[in-house]
C-alpha cells in the first residue's frame, strides 16, 4: 500500500554479495538473458505487431503507416517516429498523466537506436519526391514491467519492423488501403540496431535485470551495435564507471547483441 | 484460456425479420466466438483478458491502497478509479497516444457500469485503479473493455455483489441483432445501424446502457431483453476464466 515501492536495502545487499561470487537469485550468470519469446500479430489492425516477453516482462509493439509530405530538407526522404509508453496497466509505479523522465528517456533511447543505425532504408520509403513519403510509426507499450523494458522495446520493435507489411496506396484517391496489404515489407537493411543493456550492481556488471535487480542496479549503460559497430549510446544514473568498466560493457554489449539478432530471426521465421 | 462459441444459435428468432442476412452470417442472437483469460499481467492485483471476435480488451486492477492526490480521499468510502485507452495500433488509422475526449468519456463510463457492484465501503480514503487498454478494436470495445474489468476487479480480490456483463445490442434497418462488428456498425441500408451497448449485472440489473441512432420504444424494451439472454452467456464465461484461474493456483 505504500507509495514508493522498491526493493528493500536487505535484499539489495543479498543481491550483490551473490553477484560477487557470480550468481543471481532466479540462478541465471550475470551475462545470461531471461527466455525470449516473439509472439506474432499481436494486433491485425496494425501493418506489422509482435508480443515480447523476456521472462515476466512483457511489451506490445505495432506499426502503422501513414503518407505524408516530406520535410523541406529531405525532400526524397521518408520518416520514422518511434514512440514507446509506460501504460499504468504494467506496473504499480506507473500512473495516468504526462509522462515522466523514466518514460520520456525509454522513449527516447529506443528510437535513437533505430533511427541512428542505418536500419531502414529512407529513400525507400518516397513515393513522389517532395510531394508524398510514408511515415513509418513504431510503437511500444509496456504490459508488464518485470525489469529490463528498455531492451524489450527495441527487440519488440526490430521484430515488429521485420515482419510488418507495406499497405497499398491508392494515389489517385490518396489514400492508403489498409485492409490490402502488400507483400512488399519494409526497406530495411543489414544493420539490425540491438540494443543491449549492461547495468552495474556493486562491483558486478550484468545484462537484462529483473525488476528487483534494476532497482538495486548503480549504473545501465545502453548500446545499440550491430555486427560489433555501435551506433547508439546512453549511460544512465548517478553511478560512475571506471574505464576499464566501461570497455569491458562495449565487449558485453556487443556480443550478446548478437546472440539476441540470432533469436529474433529465429522467433519471426 | 476459456472459450466459448454462442449456444443460442437455436433459440428462436424473436425479430420480425427472420431472413435478415449479417455479413459474418451468425444469427441474430448469436455473439461472436468469445476468449477469456485471467492473470494476464503478473505485476498487477488482477488482471483479465477478453476477446469478442477481432476485439481485444486487456485489463488491470491495482489496490485497494491510498489515494493520491489526497484532497480526493473520501473518508466514507473507497472510490474506483477507471481508465480506457485504445492502443494507437488497434485500428485502421493510427490514433495519437494520449488522452482523448472520447476516451475520457469512455472511463467515466467504465466506471459507472461497475461501481453497483464494487463494496467500497470498508476501505475510507483508498482508491482501486482499472486500468482497460485495448490491443484490436473490431466494435465493442466499451464492452470488451468492461467484461474485462469486471474480471480483472474479482480476480484482484475486491468485494463484488455481483459480476458485471457488457454486450452491445444492434439494430441495422428493422432488426435487432447482438453484438456489432465494425462492418455492421457502418451498415447503411434502410434505416441505418443504431447501436446500443448495456451492461448488466447477473440478477439482471441495468448498469450502463447507451445508445446512437433511432429506435421506437417496444423494439428498445427488446433490446433489453436480448442483452439479458446474452449477459447469461458472457456471465458464465467470466465465471469459467475465474475458476480456472483458481484451478491454475491448485
Amino acid at each position: 500500500m505504500d507509495k514508493v515501492r522498491t526493493t528493500p536495502k536487505t535484499t539489495a545487499n543479498r543481491m550483490k554479495s551473490y553477484l560477487e561470487e557470480g550468481k543471481r537469485f532466479d540462478g541465471r550468470t550475470p551475462e545470461q538473458f531471461r527466455e525470449l519469446t516473439i509472439e506474432k500479430d499481436v494486433s491485425i489492425k496494425a501493418e506489422g505487431s509482435v508480443r515480447v516477453r523476456l521472462g515476466k516482462t512483457e511489451v506490445i509493439v505495432g506499426i502503422k503507416m501513414a503518407t505524408s509530405e516530406p520535410y523541406a530538407d529531405s525532400p526524397t526522404k521518408g520518416n520514422l517516429m518511434v514512440t514507446a509508453e509506460l501504460l499504468p496497466l504494467s506496473s504499480p509505479r506507473y500512473e495516468s498523466g504526462p509522462p515522466k523522465i523514466g518514460a520520456i528517456e525509454w522513449a527516447r533511447v529506443t528510437d535513437r537506436g533505430i533511427r541512428e543505425s542505418g536500419f531502414v532504408d529512407f529513400e525507400k520509403l518516397c513515393i513522389e519526391e517532395g510531394k508524398k513519403v510514408w511515415t513509418v510509426f513504431v510503437d511500444v507499450y509496456s504490459v508488464n514491467d518485470d525489469g529490463n523494458l528498455m531492451d524489450a522495446a527495441t527487440i519488440g520493435a526490430i521484430a515488429a519492423m521485420k515482419i510488418a507489411k507495406v499497405p497499398k496506396y491508392d494515389a489517385e484517391k490518396d489514400k492508403v488501403l489498409y485492409d490490402e496489404l502488400t507483400d512488399e515489407g519494409l526497406p530495411l537493411t543489414d544493420i539490425v540496431p540491438v540494443a543491449v543493456s549492461v547495468h552495474k550492481l556493486g562491483k558486478t556488471l550484468i545484462v537484462d535485470p529483473t525488476r528487483d535487480e534494476e532497482d538495486v542496479s548503480e549504473s545501465r549503460t545502453t548500446i545499440g551495435s550491430s555486427k560489433g559497430v555501435i551506433s547508439s549510446l546512453q549511460k544512465s544514473n548517478s553511478a560512475a564507471l571506471e574505464i576499464e568498466e566501461i570497455k569491458k560493457v562495449f565487449e558485453i554489449s556487443a556480443r550478446i547483441s548478437e546472440e539476441i539478432l540470432d533469436k529474433i530471426e529465429k522467433a519471426i521465421k | 484460456m476459456t472459450e466459448f462459441k454462442s449456444s443460442s444459435d437455436n433459440v428462436k428468432e424473436t425479430s420480425s425479420k427472420n431472413s435478415f442476412q449479417r455479413p459474418d452470417g451468425r444469427s441474430v442472437t448469436e455473439m461472436r466466438p468469445v476468449k477469456a483469460k485471467v492473470g494476464v499481467i503478473p505485476c498487477a492485483d488482477g488482471s483479465a483478458m477478453f476477446q469478442s471476435g477481432k476485439t481485444i480488451a486487456i485489463a488491470a486492477v491495482y489496490g485497494p491502497k491510498k489515494m493520491h492526490p489526497q484532497h480526493q480521499q473520501n473518508p466514507r468510502k473507497g472510490q474506483l478509479r477507471c481508465e480506457y485507452n485504445m492502443i494507437s495500433f488497434s485500428v485502421d488509422d493510427r490514433i495519437r497516444p494520449g488522452r482523448n475526449r472520447r476516451a475520457m468519456e469512455i472511463s467515466e463510463i467504465t466506471k459507472w457500469a461497475l461501481e453497483p457492484v464494487v463494496m467500497l465501503e470498508d476501505y475510507p480514503n483508498q482508491v482501486v485503479d482499472v486500468h482497460v487498454n485495448i490491443i484490436q478494436a473490431d466494435a465493442g470495445t466499451r464492452c470488451a473493455g468492461i467484461n474485462a474489468a469486471a474480471m480483472a476487479l474479482a480476480h484482484a480480490g475486491i468485494p463484488m455483489k455481483d459480476m458485471v456483463s457488457s454486450v452491445s445490442i444492434g439494430k441495422l434497418d428493422k432488426t435487432l441483432v447482438v453484438d456489432l462488428t465494425k462492418e455492421e456498425e457502418d451498415f447503411e441500408e434502410g434505416e441505418g445501424p443504431t447501436d446500443i451497448p448495456i451492461s448488466m449485472t447477473t440478477s439482471g440489473k441495468v448498469t450502463h446502457m447507451q445508445l446512437d441512432g433511432k429506435i421506437g420504444v417496444k423494439q428498445l424494451q427488446e433490446s433489453v431483453d436480448m442483452a439479458n439472454v446474452a449477459c447469461k452467456e458472457i456471465y458464465e464465461i467470466q465465471k469459467e476464466a475465474l475458476k480456472k484461474a483458481v484451478e491454475d493456483i491448485k
